[in-house]
C-alpha cells in the first residue's frame, strides 16, 4: 500500500442530516463556477441560523464572509478542493457554521442569477426591466447550467437553492493512495497487476476533477496492453498452477481461520456500528487538517477498536449461504487496518502535501507547507501488526523542478 | 425537523433458490429524509441486535448510477416515484403508519438468491453475446477524427443511460428483457464505430436474450413506464430493425 494518508476531501457535500445516512451527496465541483462562498461575519446570526431563527437570505450584504475571495483574491471560490474544504472547516470551528450541526458554509447563487440575468436582458435588448424578471432571466440560464443539480439539492434537502443559499460541508471523497505499483502496473506479487484508482500511481497527493476516468483509460489502454506481455512471454511454457502448493493451502487455511473466528464470536455488536465508529476516529484525528497528538491517539484507538471487533463483533448466518454480513464483516476487519495504516503514513509524513495537511507544517500565514528536502518520496507500506515497514522510493524529477503554487 | 413515521414493512423471506418463501411483517421507525435503503439498514441494524438474521438486499452506489439496488415496492419496480431508482427513494413517498409491500423481482430469468436479492447474471450473459465493441488496443485515434452526427450521439447517450437494474423485465406480465437488450444494442448501434458489427451483436444478443428463458415482447410497455432512466421503447423498435436486417442478409453467428 503506496501513500494512504493521502485523502481527497470534496468542499461541495449536502451536510450530514442524520446518523443512519449511508453516504453523503456530492453537489458538482462545478457549483463553485458561480456560487459564492460565504458565512455570516457575526456568531450570533450563525448561532441564530443554526437554531433556525435566521436564514441566509436575511443576513445583511456588509455581515458577510466571503471567506474563499478575502484569503484567495486571485483565486476566489475557485481554489482547489483542499484548501475550499480547510478554509470551511476553519470558519466551522470559530463556530460561524450555518446548518443544524454547525457544520456548514453557504453557496450562494444570487449574484450569479442577477449577473447573468443582466446579460441576458442586454442580449435581447431589454431595458427597464424590473429586478424581479431580470432574476427570473438569471434563474433560467442557473437552471440551464445546473438545473439538475438544483434539483438533486432540493430532493435531498427540501429547499430551494434559487431562492435561498445552499449549504455545503466538505466530505471524503476519493484516496490518491492505493496498491503499489511499478511503471508497469505490476505489484509486489508477481503476475498481479492493479490498474486504475485502486492502485497509487497517478494522482501524486491531490487528484484533479476527472482523473480517476482518465487514470483507468490510461492505465487500461496505453500501459497494460504494453507491459502485460513481457510478463506473459516468460510464463508461456508455465503448466496450469494447481490449487495444491503450499502457498495456496496457507493462504486458504488463513481466510477460513478468520471466517470462523467472525462468525464464532457470536459478541453483542454489529459490524456496521464499528464501520462507523472507525469512519469517525478517521475523520476525527485523520480527516481535513491532522497533526501528531491526534494520530497517535487515532492510531491507539483503532487497535483498540480492532481488538474490540474480534472479541464482540456479531456476525448472523452461516458460511455455507449468501451472507452478505460476512462479505461485510471481512471488509471491515481489512479496513480495521487500513485505518491504522493511514493513522501511520500520516503521522509519518510530518509535511503538508496536496490532501494531507499537517497542523505543525504551515507557512506563516497559515498555508500548507511542504518540506520536499526531507519526503519527496512514495511511502510504500509493508503490513505488520506490530509496526507497518516503510519503504522509501524517492521521487526523482528530470525535467521540472517543484514548486509550491500560491493562490493568493 | 424531520417527521418520524412509523411504519411496517411486509417484506418477502427466502432462505435460497431451493426453498419457498413468505412475508414477513416487521415494524419500523424511519423519518422522511431516508432512503428506502437506508431505512432497510435501519430494520436490519434493529434484526441483528435481536440477534435475527438481516434482509438481503442488494445496492451499491447508492446514487443511482450502478443498477444493484432492485426491489419491487407496493407493487412497482423502484417504487413509486417514477425516474427514480429504489436507492434515490425517499421516504417523504410514504407516509405514517403505512404498511408497505416488498418483494423481490419476479421472472423466471432471474432466481431469487435470498430474501430480495435475485440473480441478475443473466443480463450479464447478454452483454457478453455481444455487447460491446471490437477495436485493437494500440495508439489512440486522434479526437474527433470521427465525425458523429449530433442527434445520433444524442440517442446514444439516452440508450447509454441504461443502467442494467433489471426493472423492465420485473414490470413486464411476460418477463421479456427487450428494453435492455435494445438499449445496449441501441447505444453501440446508433455509433459509426458500433455501425461494424451491429448486425452480428444484435443476432448474437437476442439468441442470448431467448437463451436465457426471458419471454417475448407484446408491447405491453410496462417496461418503459417503471424505467428508472427512462430507456424510450424507441430502442425495441431500432433493435427489432437491426435484428431483421441481421436474419434477412443470411449471416450466421
Ligand atoms: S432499460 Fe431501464 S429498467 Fe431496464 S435494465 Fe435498463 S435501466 Fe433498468
Ligand atoms: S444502488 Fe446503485 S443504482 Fe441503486
Amino acid at each position: 500500500m503506496a501513500n494512504p494518508c493521502f485523502t481527497q476531501i470534496h468542499p461541495t457535500c449536502i451536510p450530514v442530516s442524520g446518523e443512519y445516512q449511508s453516504k453523503l451527496t456530492l453537489m458538482s465541483e462545478s457549483l463553485r463556477n458561480d456560487g459564492r462562498v460565504w458565512v455570516p461575519k457575526k456568531k450570533e446570526d450563525a448561532q441564530a441560523i443554526q437554531q433556525g431563527k435566521l436564514k441566509g437570505v436575511n443576513i445583511k450584504e456588509e455581515d458577510r464572509d466571503y471567506n474563499l475571495e478575502r484569503r484567495y483574491p486571485a483565486f476566489g471560490n475557485l481554489v482547489p478542493r483542499d484548501v475550499a474544504s480547510r478554509a470551511a472547516k476553519v470558519e466551522c470551528d470559530k463556530g460561524h457554521g450555518v446548518s443544524p450541526t454547525g457544520l456548514a458554509v453557504f453557496l450562494d447563487f444570487s449574484d450569479a442569477i442577477l449577473r447573468y440575468g443582466k446579460i441576458e436582458a442586454n442580449k435581447k435588448g431589454l431595458t427597464n426591466l424590473s429586478n424581479e424578471q431580470i432574476i427570473a432571466l438569471g434563474e433560467e440560464v442557473v437552471s440551464a447550467k445546473y438545473g439538475n443539480l438544483f434539483e438533486m439539492y432540493e430532493k435531498i434537502t427540501g429547499e430551494n437553492p434559487y431562492k435561498e443559499p445552499m449549504k455545503i460541508y466538505p466530505a471524503v471523497h476519493y484516496t490518491m493512495g492505493g496498491v503499489w505499483v511499478d511503471y508497469n502496473l505490476e505489484t509486489n506479487v508477481p503476475g498481479l497487476f492493479a490498474l486504475g484508482e485502486c492502485n497509487f500511481s497517478d494522482h501524486g497527493a491531490n487528484r484533479l476533477g476527472a482523473s480517476a476516468l482518465m487514470q483507468g483509460l490510461a492505465d487500461g489502454y496505453f500501459v497494460i496492453p504494453y507491459t502485460i506481455g513481457t510478463f506473459l512471454a516468460n510464463e508461456i511454457s508455465t503448466p496450469k498452477i494447481k490449487n495444491d502448493l503450499p502457498e495456496f493451502l496457507e493462504a486458504e487455511k488463513a481466510t477460513k481461520v478468520l471466517i470462523d473466528k467472525l462468525l464464532n464470536t457470536k459478541g453483542n455488536q454489529s459490524v456496521e456500528s464499528f464501520h462507523r465508529r472507525l469512519g469517525k476516529i478517521m475523520w476525527e484525528y485523520c480527516g481535513m487538517a491532522r497533526n501528531e497528538a491526534g494520530l497517535i491517539k487515532g492510531r491507539q484507538m483503532i487497535r483498540e477498536l480492532r481488538a474490540e471487533f474480534y472479541n464482540d463483533v456479531f456476525v448472523p448466518g452461516s458460511n455455507d449461504e449468501f451472507n452478505p454480513e460476512l462479505e461485510k464483516a471481512i471488509r471491515v476487519a481489512d479496513l480495521l487496518e487500513h485505518g491504522e495504516l493511514m493513522m501511520v503514513d500520516a503521522l509519518n509524513r510530518n509535511e503538508s502535501c496536496g490532501g494531507h495537511f499537517r497542523e505543525e507544517s504551515v507557512t506563516e500565514d497559515g498555508e500548507a507547507m511542504r518540506k520536499d528536502s526531507e519526503y519527496a518520496y512514495v511511502a510504500a507500506w509493508e503490513w505488520n501488526e506490530t509496526e507497518p515497514i516503510l519503504h522509501k522510493e524517492p521521487l526523482i524529477f528530470e525535467n521540472v523542478e517543484l514548486k509550491t503554487r500560491s493562490y493568493k | 425537523m424531520s417527521a418520524e413515521m412509523n411504519l411496517k414493512i411486509k417484506i418477502w423471506r427466502q432462505k435460497n433458490s431451493k426453498t419457498s418463501g413468505s412475508f414477513e411483517t416487521y415494524p419500523v421507525v424511519a423519518n422522511e429524509h431516508m432512503s428506502f435503503l437506508e431505512m432497510l439498514d435501519v430494520l436490519n441494524e434493529d434484526l441483528i441486535s435481536q440477534k435475527k438474521e438481516p434482509i438481503v438486499f442488494e445496492h451499491d452506489c447508492r446514487e443511482g448510477i450502478c443498477g444493484a439496488c432492485s426491489l419491487v415496492i407496493n407493487g412497482q419496480p423502484h417504487g413509486p416515484n417514477s425516474g427514480t431508482t429504489t436507492c434515490q427513494l425517499h421516504m417523504r413517498f410514504f407516509k405514517d403508519g403505512d404498511i408497505i409491500v416488498v418483494e423481490p423481482y419476479r421472472a423466471s430469468a432471474f432466481p431469487v438468491l435470498k430474501d430480495v436479492a435475485v440473480d441478475r447474471s443473466a443480463f450479464d450473459r447478454i452483454m457478453q453475446a455481444g455487447g460491446y465493441i471490437s477495436v485493437n488496443a494500440g495508439q489512440a485515434p486522434d479526437g474527433n477524427a470521427i465525425p458523429i452526427e449530433k442527434g445520433r450521439a444524442g440517442q446514444s447517450f439516452e440508450a447509454a443511460a441504461c443502467i442494467g437494474c433489471g426493472a423492465c423485465v420485473a414490470a413486464c406480465p411476460n418477463g421479456s428483457a427487450m428494453l435492455f437488450t435494445s438499449a445496449k444494442i441501441a447505444h453501440l448501434g446508433h455509433l459509426p464505430q458500433g455501425v461494424v458489427e451491429a448486425d452480428k451483436r444484435a443476432q448474437a444478443m437476442v439468441a442470448q436474450m431467448d437463451k436465457e428463458g426471458f419471454g417475448m415482447c407484446s408491447n405491453v410497455g410496462a417496461c418503459e413506464a417503471e424505467c428508472p432512466k427512462e430507456i424510450k421503447l424507441e430502442n425495441i423498435a431500432f433493435m427489432n430493425r437491426s435484428y431483421l436486417k441481421a436474419v434477412f442478409s443470411g449471416e450466421e453467428v
